[in-house]
């Protein structure tokens, strides 16, 4: 057997080695063995991707002495080892860019469990990629939840707190009902392993009695994986949990951690019950309601947002709304247009997030808009890069955000008359919204604070919407400037983060080759 | 006649004999009477919400109405569901008759040398799955940490932060119980983490034993006599040891089985302390991990540090 195929495996027992170690290690040292990690787990997915690229199939790695079902096993194809390279990148790039507010938002003596939390959510993640078993993805599932709580909670304010257990009351609702739906299917079939489920499930007779258990089953999990992904009526929790964590929180969260439970979903699709399966069934048609709503209703609650972090984070919900549209279109194109659409999308947010701390840096540290004014021209990088999230978002040629919707509407026009009108306005639609809320955003960030006229400055004392830039005095305090030279790394990962929305943009028939083949490997 | 009193309830035999924690000053102050407490509660409450506002209420009562439906509903379907579940102890059902468990029962023994057929199963054939359910207990005392843990310094300052405000101090007949009990609860606890392979036990269980054996010691005695034999540094040293054990075994065995080679570890005779190949250095690991994580939650919860 070749030496790469044990990647994989190293990669998810690496992160976790590394998350024992640092718990004993000082933070500075913890932080090199976190970035250390990620660039080693990026190279390790590049080289699996390369090997099963040039192998044409996918791969099984059992993890011991005994084959599975008896044990344990994982398999990857193109599509899992090429997620895990993009899940990387994304991870890298999250980190380095919160870099510089670590100080601000994370107390110093508890700054070395952020990074044991960042590597064990890192290997909860890899294993959801990986796995093939139901039950080993049950119990990484647990470990991302009560990582992704730590996660937010590590920044310590009441907000954040309060933000904490609405995530964990939600994500423990998620993750029971997924846990009774494996039950269920494990009671059905007596097997826990995907590729056997499946063949057990084929045999099921169609008259026999299992047949609504399984229903029952299927439906669980689904909705359990629905909540944590933070499909419409379950988006509660979400925007004070993006909001309020700190940014590499955020930016993790929102481009990873949901990101992950999705793949999970794609995967008991395709492997537990089988895509035709699941297709004829009406689960879907119900995600493709669900997802329309909440593509509609994220991007209102965005467009009545005052918090620029918290519109980010409603936007979230509007972009998982298109995911599980995809979903529901129920054909192998609107998944691909699907899976496109989640690395676009984690591509884009979490550039987002990121520049969006760049801008309320040079605020005073607000985030209402009215305060925001200008700050593009007080810190260059991190407005480019809010443009060019935006734009993407929207839909603008060039960028990632452009062949998903593009992708999506390809594929909507060619289903049955009751699916595409739906799919095809709501679409519309909700690109006028996304376009209303970033472009409002973008020209507020833009406008030049002098343009405004002195009187602002005046309103703003009668008004005492700005408390931090009127000194004691009344003396107006100019926002601070933010240079690229002073902030290197973070200007250098804003760039990346466009080259990477432009590459996604331009190269976008190879990548969606890349999930055809990875997608007919899959299953 | 000491003992005559008390039973007819005259006086408390206890009280001036006991050593008793110095009361602190807001616990002096007469605290208000239940009524008083409700009126506050009613002003507060008026306060907050709006009485008046009908849509909210209305909405409210809705809420409540359609929560209380959906959950009988969601029951019903359960329940409906569980119904037409293969019956329990019925030898024909899928999950009894499938080749899984055949192999479990019947090769159990022989693969893994342990006689426990579960400890073999959740700690050889399925270990990976294990090794991720520890580190759910690792990453939970971190989260804990997050939340409780006090800065060092003002833990120095302040000896006596968990000492209890109401507890008696150096309670005797709580010394005495534990010093009989804590070395008959921690040989107990090792005898069941060494005992995995063997019998009911194993590392999850003797270690939570180990550790309500170390909560009682420090309950008994205090946090700063725990200390002397397990401080920060052990609780670090310990975990970290543990969780690297079962990790270096674990991947050993992974990856050695991937690829092929055959496994070094002896199992040894079946029934013997020495057997079972990986499962006694892992149950070890474990049960030190889950004492540690039992320990330090009490820990944590009680004074924001070890």
């Amino acid at each position: 057997m070749e030496f790469v195929r044990n990647f994989p495996a190293i990669s998810i027992l690496a992160c976790m080695f590394a998350a024992i170690i640092s718990s004993g290690l000082p933070r500075k040292v913890g932080r090199v063995v976190n970035y250390s990690l990620i660039v080693l787990v990026g190279i390790l997915s590049l080289t699996t991707f390369i090997y099963t690229l040039n192998l044409g199939e996918s791969v099984v790695y059992v993890m011991g002495m005994f084959p599975a079902p008896w044990g344990n096993e994982i398999r990857f194809g193109v599509l899992e080892s090429g997620m895990a390279l993009f899940f990387s990148i994304i991870m890298a790039l999250s980190m380095w860019g919160g870099r510089h507010k670590m100080k601000d938002e994370v107390a110093t003596d508890k700054e070395f469990l952020y990074y044991v939390l960042v590597d064990l959510l890192f290997s909860s993640l890899l294993a959801l990629i990986y796995t093939n078993d139901l039950f080993t993805a049950y119990v990484f599932v647990e470990i991302n939840t009560i990582a992704a709580c730590g996660l937010i909670m590590i920044r310590q304010n009441g907000r954040t707190i309060e933000a904490a257990v609405r995530y964990m009351v939600m994500s423990l609702l998620g993750s029971g009902l997924l846990l009774l739906g494996i039950m269920m299917t494990y009671d059905i079939t007596g097997h826990l392993l995907m590729s056997n489920i499946k063949e057990a499930i084929a045999t099921i007779p169609p008259t026999g009695g299992y047949v609504e258990p399984l229903l029952i089953a299927i439906t669980l999990m689904v909705i359990g994986l629905c909540i944590k992904s933070a499909l419409f009526p379950f988006h509660s929790w979400l925007p004070d949990a993006y909001g309020y964590s700190t940014v590499s929180s955020a930016a993790i969260l929102s481009s990873l951690v949901s990101k992950g439970y999705i793949f999970l979903l794609i995967k008991i699709f395709y492997r537990v019950i089988g895509f035709d399966t699941i297709a004829n069934s009406k689960i879907l048609n119900v995600l493709f309601i669900f997802g329309l709503i909440a593509m509609i209703s994220g991007s209102l609650s965005a467009i009545k947002e005052n918090d620029i972090r918290r519109m980010i984070a409603f936007s979230s919900v509007a972009q998982i709304g298109y995911i599980y549209m995809g979903f529901g279109m129920g054909n192998e194109f609107g998944m691909i247009a699907s899976i496109f659409h989640i690395l676009s999308h984690a591509a884009t947010k979490s550039m987002l997030f990121i520049s969006a701390i760049g801008l309320t840096d040079v605020s005073h540290g607000s985030r209402k808009f009215i305060d925001l004014t200008g700050s593009a021209h007080r810190n260059k990088v991190a407005g480019v890069g809010f443009l060019v999230g935006s734009l993407s978002m929207v839909g603008f040629p060039l960028f990632s955000g452009f062949i998903s919707k593009l992708q999506f509407m390809d594929v909507a026009s060619a289903l049955s008359y009751s699916k595409m009108l739906p799919a095809l306005i709501v679409l519309g639609i909700s690109t006028i919204l996304n376009a209303i809320y970033f472009m409002k955003t973008v020209l507020r960030i833009y406008t030049p604070l002098e343009k405004m006229g002195a009187n602002r400055a005046q309103a703003d004392v009668a008004t005492n919407t700005v408390a931090s830039r009127v000194g004691i005095n009344g003396v107006v305090v100019e926002p601070d400037f933010i240079l690229f030279k002073n902030e290197k790394i973070y200007g250098i990962v804003i760039i990346l983060f466009i080259a990477l929305n432009v590459a996604l943009g331009v190269c976008s028939n190879s990548i969606i080759a890349w999930i055809k083949t990875g997608l007919e490997m899959f299953s | 006649m000491g003992f005559k009193q008390w039973f007819d309830g005259e006086n408390d035999m206890l009280l001036e004999n006991l050593h008793m924690n110095r009361a602190f000053e807001d616990h002096i102050k007469k605290e208000p009477s239940v009524q008083e407490l409700k009126i506050e509660d009613t002003i507060l409450m008026r306060e907050v919400y709006d009485d008046s506002n009908k849509a909210l209420k209305a909405f409210n009562w809705i809420y409540r109405v359609i929560a209380v439906l959906f959950c009988i509903g969601l029951a019903l379907v359960l329940v409906y569901t569980v119904s037409n579940l293969p019956e329990v102890g019925n030898p024909d059902t899928p999950a009894n008759s499938s080749v899984v468990s055949k192999r479990y029962i019947e090769n159990g023994l022989e693969e893994t040398g342990a006689t426990n057929i579960v400890a073999g199963m959740i700690l050889t054939y399925r270990a990976f799955d294990t090794f991720g359910e520890t580190n759910v207990l690792f990453i939970s005392t971190c989260c804990v940490m997050i939340l409780l843990m006090i800065d060092e310094k003002i833990l120095h300052k302040y000896k006596n932060i968990g000492e209890g405000k109401y507890e008696p101090k150096d309670d005797s007949i709580l010394q005495v119980v534990a010093k009989i009990l804590v070395p008959v609860i921690f040989i107990f606890g090792i005898y069941i983490v060494l005992n995995g392979q063997l019998s009911p036990g194993g590392g999850f269980s003797g270690g939570a034993i180990l550790g309500a054996g170390m909560i009682l010691y420090a309950n008994a005695f205090g946090f700063q006599n725990t200390q002397r034999f397990f401080d920060e540094k052990v609780y670090k040293t310990a975990k970290i040891t543990a969780l690297c054990m079962y990790g270096l075994i674990g991947s050993y065995f992974y990856i050695m089985g991937a690829n092929g080679i055959d496994n070094h570890i002896p199992l040894g005779t079946p029934g013997a302390i020495l057997s079972g190949g990986i499962i006694l250095p892992i149950d070890i690991a474990v049960g030190l991990e889950v004492a540690c994580t039992m320990y330090a939650f009490y820990a944590l919860f009680r004074r924001g540090g070890l």
